[in-house]
């Protein structure tokens, strides 16, 4: 079976310090990987070099069998060109830690912006999808608000829903409840949730074990660029086999 | 419950009572001076406030001001995002450009403009490099002085608004690119959809200051005998040796023109401040 995602040796570095230090991990389709870890870990540059936010230096990472930003011909790689990695980008939606909703645009014209700029959809067919989208996110009577007029959890609702209107193969979540107030964590728990029921693939950097728990079906820990530790959330949770990974949850559960 | 209404005593402020007073005064008396001064002409005024030659300098003003702004921001997006790109030759010409025309006086280079004809008297499109031109105008034909007005300000405003759209494109939070980088827009698409629209903010200020400040700088044109609104009155007080009057008919023009522009600028910073908390 070919996975989804294929993390590959992976080696990131920022000047002198290498943040990413060969890692291995693959997402199979319709998978929820979970992980977790310290902070400075490089939990969120993983995912970041996932849709090329961030370039590697050594290692191969592949999306639905294409590798990313490169292309091979006679096993030498060629830098893609723009273009072609925007493409790429497509298949891959992701969800910030600050939302980065478009602040001049209301909730449903943040959600039409792809389909209609990216994708080239109607602006009537966009405004369906986008409409139908915060339905199922359960912000349909506040399509016409600007984000500065909704709280953090719907900011991040609609952000959820602006990607997932280019109609991504996979979800990639960077910390998505970091930024909110306690009381808010749950309403986007609870769409992330429903999302992992629907079969689609997804990667989520993050610090709430019990969504790990319920709604990952493999978890993975982090520590100082390197995969300590992976496995099914619940043994992982209920009896880690690494020193690292049992100081770590003992000081966040 | 009962009600505690506040009807306080306010506490005397004689300082700012006094201040008030001087100020008052003071702006009492340099009207009076003003209007019973005989030498101020005040028929003359009157009659050449709405004279043909004026109104016609008013609309060269107004032409000059409208080109060289609308030329100007569009030459100043164009050296801004040069700036900002990867490549050190783009980002080197456009920091030439910025360098060299803010660091000249507009007055020098209004002036050689004007004289454009002394270095290259003859003007062509064709092969660089001494290539055979295809079409030629003798300079001094070409470079009329609204020509070389127009070519003067609109440059330099340009080097201007390069730095003001470039502080607004840096003001707009890396994490917005990315997010329009993650949905699959193209550099293209999101300077113009996402990065842009948010500079607007930071830029429409300063521009609105560029533009009425450009109403009054368009008078420095008639150093080259521009036509504008300020070479009329010097042309028409050469005559009639009013000079006071004609200067105080151009003020009067040059005042109602930047009261509009001002009037203009508060109702687009309020059109693009959409989406902005406690909107």
């Amino acid at each position: 079976m070919s996975a989804m995602v294929s993390v590959r040796s992976v080696r990131k570095r920022f000047g002198s310090l290498e943040v990413l230090k060969g890692v291995s991990l693959d997402v199979p389709e319709g998978g929820v990987v979970c992980v977790v870890g310290p902070s400075g870990s490089g939990k969120s540059t993983l995912l970041r070099c996932v849709n090329r936010l961030e370039t590697i230096d050594s290692g191969r990472i592949r999306v639905d069998g294409e590798l990313m930003g490169f292309r091979e011909v006679d096993g030498r790689l060629h830098l893609l060109k723009p273009a072609e990695l925007c493409r790429q980008r497509r298949k891959i939606g992701m969800v910030f830690q600050r939302f980065h909703l478009f602040p001049h645009m209301t909730a449903l014209e943040n959600v039409m912006e792809g389909p209609c700029t990216v994708r080239g959809l109607s602006r009537e067919r966009a405004r369906a999808q986008a409409s139908a989208l915060l339905e199922r996110v359960g912000l349909a009577d506040r399509a016409h608000h600007y984000p500065a007029q909704l709280s953090g959890g719907q900011q991040q609702r609609v952000a959820i829903a602006r990607s997932l209107a280019m109609e991504p193969k996979v979800m990639l979540f960077d910390e998505p409840t970091s930024a909110l107030d306690p009381e808010l964590v749950q309403e986007v728990l609870g769409v992330m949730r429903d999302l992992a029921t629907s079969g689609i693939t997804m990667v989520v950097v993050t610090h709430e074990m019990g969504f790990a728990r319920e709604a990952g079906d493999h978890l993975v820990f982090m520590d100082d660029g390197m995969i300590v530790e992976e496995g099914p959330p619940r043994e992982v949770l209920a009896d880690p086999r690494h020193e690292r990974t049992r100081a770590f949850l003992g000081q966040v559960l | 419950m009962t009600e505690l209404p506040i009807d306080a005593v306010r506490p005397g402020r004689p300082g700012r009572l006094a201040a008030a007073a001087v100020a008052g005064l003071v702006l009492v008396w340099l009207a009076y001076t003003i209007i019973v001064n005989e030498n101020l002409h005040w028929d003359v005024i009157v009659a050449f406030l709405f004279d043909s030659r004026i109104l016609n300098g008013l609309l060269v003003t107004i032409a000059l001001t409208v080109l060289s702004m609308v030329i100007g921001v569009a030459l100043g997006v164009i050296a801004a995002v040069m700036q900002l790109s990867d490549s050190p030759v783009l980002r080197g010409v456009a920091g030439l450009y910025t360098w060299f025309f803010r660091g000249t006086p507009l007055l020098v280079q209004l002036i050689f403009w004007f004289n454009i004809g002394l270095v290259f008297p003859v003007i062509g499109i064709g092969v660089p490099f001494g290539g055979p031109m295809l079409v030629e105008w003798q300079a001094n034909a070409l470079i009329t002085p609204f020509v070389a007005a127009a070519l003067g300000l609109t440059i330099n405003e340009g080097a201007y608004m390069a730095e003001i759209v470039r502080a607004g494109i840096r003001s707009v939070d890396p994490g917005q690119r990315e997010a329009a980088e993650a949905l699959g827009m193209s550099h293209r698409q999101i300077l113009r959809r996402v990065v842009l629209p948010q500079a607007m903010r930071v830029i429409i200020p300063p521009t609105g200051n560029q533009f009425i400040s450009m109403l009054k700088t368009t008078s420095m044109v008639s150093v080259i005998a521009g036509a504008e609104l300020l070479t009329v009155a010097q042309r028409i007080y050469l005559g009639n040796f009013e000079v006071i009057a004609l200067l105080v008919v151009a003020s009067v023009w040059y005042v109602v023109l930047t009261t509009v522009a001002s009037v203009g600028q508060h109702f687009l910073e309020k059109r693009f401040s959409r989406g902005e908390a406690g909107r």
